[in-house]
């Protein structure tokens, strides 16, 4: 079911006609990766942040929902954390090889395995966020007429954000490295021009070196992004001593 | 135009206050509270008028349901029995949110939203009872002034202020829907002694200009004494050890529970809530020139110290303007307590 690399595709560096650097397989080609950006690299980059962002964006949902149950029936935390934590054990090739019966050799079983993955990062964080908003902020939200929904929107939420995003942090920041697996099962992701150049016998590695590389600058923008948004949505959370 | 007059315009102008402008009457008629799993009851059958306008002060020891009482005002803790009335209507009567937006809530620090700055939480309840964003800020500014706070905190957030700041802005997102009743739990608990003391005297000011019926809860029976018109003791159990003005309760404690509650130097303690400019003086006769003299704003007890000190019997009372308002003796000051 693995597949086989499709023909002289443009990830097999074409020897004959590629550039010295290729040719003489030197260790780092700049050259193979300005030629091989716009049909290999950029689309793999692209693939890469679709698998992370509907990963971590279907995990958000999840775990947020769950969260705020668990929230309000605090007996239900235990259980859900312990379900997550065991999906994390599985190992992510046995969890496709599990999947595949039902879902097929489609994107769907990397998200769903994905998806499983974020849960462990994504709940914790949320159900300790709103659990340390200060009872004295929720006394008075009830005294002055809050309603639950203005408490959660108003108060909880608000309060609860700097966990939230430290928790996307985490849950962003794995889920790009983890997304590279997909390529064991589709050509998908940055993990796909590794998965190729390992199978090759060629001692070629620039397409590792480079995919590797926009993997780990993928991840180190998205966790800016995700510190730049906690300043502008909770700028309380860095003024002042508390 | 004063801070004072403003709000008094605006409140009025929005159609805020929703009961009298004097404050409400609040009217407790045997109300219980049992907590599950507690031996005794928190509060148990108690009856208590609080009078619009008036300051009322629950004290009491610990366990004594003080607090109990206060949350079962605006129904934070629900009754297990009797009625609870604001202007003679119960308090189950209306939604409870409804209910809540009609009384202001402070307790200890202020129990400000940390993550708003302070003109947002300030502008909770305008905003919450649909204020637009104009009104608002222009009620933030006057309920600034009117706290004592410079306008160039409405940007800061709670951490960003001290103790007395926090309590004020406390205090005055409490006032922020002009609501006729103010519930006070131990709000100056966490004050050091200066602040403590000059936000009491602020409160009093507040209360004299505002004249809104507040409940305040507090474990000190030296600050009741200070800033109760009428005090209600409690004991163990929220049963009401005696209800009264300051001056009657250190006069007459009803029971040695009360005596002991309120503890020793009753008198000095009653000539402490008089000031001079208060009681009736001796007009100024030839014989009193050269006198010591004592401010007209100093209490009754601080001129008996200041005799003591000069080891005279009498003192030459002066006003502001440095004229002298007549002379206090010994013997009156102690005829005060009879």
């Amino acid at each position: 079911m693995i597949l086989a690399a499709t023909g002289s595709g443009p990830v097999i560096p074409h020897y004959g006609t590629g550039s010295r650097c290729v040719v003489e397989n030197h260790a780092f080609c700049s050259s193979w990766v300005s030629a091989h950006w716009g049909d290999t690299l950029q689309p793999a980059l692209v693939q890469h942040v679709e698998l992370t962002g509907i990963a971590v964006g279907i995990g958000f949902a999840i775990a947020f929902s769950a969260a705020l149950l668990a929230y309000r029936r605090r007996w239900l935390s235990g259980p859900i954390e312990g379900i997550s934590a065991l999906l994390y054990t599985i190992p992510s090739l046995a969890l496709f090889q599990i999947l595949v019966p039902f879902t097929g050799i489609t994107t769907t079983t990397v998200e769903v395995a994905l998806v499983a993955y974020t849960l462990v990062m994504l709940f914790p964080n949320f159900v300790t966020g709103l659990n340390s908003v200060p009872a004295d902020a929720l006394d008075v939200a009830r005294a002055m007429g809050f309603t639950r929904r203005q408490t959660l929107l108003r108060v909880e939420l608000p309060l609860a954000l700097p966990a939230i995003v430290a928790g996307l942090r985490v849950a962003v920041v794995s889920t790009v490295s983890l997304a590279t697996v997909a390529a064991f099962l589709l050509p998908k992701g940055l993990g796909y021009p590794i998965f190729l150049a390992l199978k090759e016998p060629s001692p070629f590695r620039t397409e590792i070196y480079a995919a590797g590389a926009l993997a780990v600058g993928l991840a180190l923008a998205a966790d800016l992004l995700l510190v730049a948004a906690r300043r502008v949505l909770a700028p309380w959370a860095h003024r002042g001593v508390a | 135009m004063t801070a004072l007059a403003v709000f008094r315009r605006n409140s009025r102008r929005l159609g805020r206050s929703s009961g009298s402008p004097r404050g409400a009457e609040i009217r407790l008629e045997s109300v219980s509270k049992h907590y599950a799993g507690a031996e005794t009851a928190a509060v148990e059958n108690l009856s208590l008028t609080i009078e619009a306008g008036e300051l009322c002060v629950l004290v009491g020891p610990s366990g004594c349901g003080k607090t109990t009482t206060l949350r079962m005002i605006n129904l934070l803790i629900a009754p297990d029995s009797g009625e609870i009335k604001i202007d003679g209507r119960s308090t189950r009567a209306a939604s409870v949110t409804e209910l809540r937006r009609g009384i202001g809530y402070v307790i200890q620090e202020g129990g400000l939203f940390p993550h708003m700055t302070v003109a947002g939480n300030i502008g909770t309840v305008p905003r919450l009872l649909g204020w637009s964003r104009g009104e608002t800020r222009k009620r933030v500014s006057e309920l600034l002034e009117l706290v004592g706070l410079d306008r160039s905190l409405a940007e800061r957030y709670p951490a960003e202020l001290s103790g007395g700041q926090r309590q004020r802005v406390g205090l005055a997102r409490a006032l922020a829907g002009d609501p006729p009743l103010l519930l006070m739990d131990e709000p100056f608990n966490a004050l050091d002694p200066v602040v403590r003391e000059r936000l009491q005297d602020e409160l009093l000011r507040l209360h004299r200009e505002l004249a809104k019926t507040i409940v305040f809860v507090t474990h000190d029976v030296d600050e009741a004494i200070k800033l109760g018109d009428r005090i209600a003791i409690l004991r163990q159990g929220g049963a009401l050890a005696q209800f009264d003005s300051p001056d009657s309760i250190l006069a007459r404690p009803a029971s040695d529970f009360v005596r002991q509650f309120v503890g020793e130097n009753r008198a000095l303690r009653r000539l402490a809530l008089r000031r001079l400019d208060q009681i009736e003086l001796a007009p100024s006769g030839k014989a009193d020139a050269g006198l010591p003299t004592v401010p007209a704003a100093a209490t009754v007890r601080e001129a008996v110290s200041l005799m003591i000190e000069t080891g005279t019997r009498a003192l030459s009372v002066v006003g502001e303007d440095g004229e002298a308002r007549g002379t206090i003796r010994f013997d009156d000051a102690a005829g005060l307590l009879k």
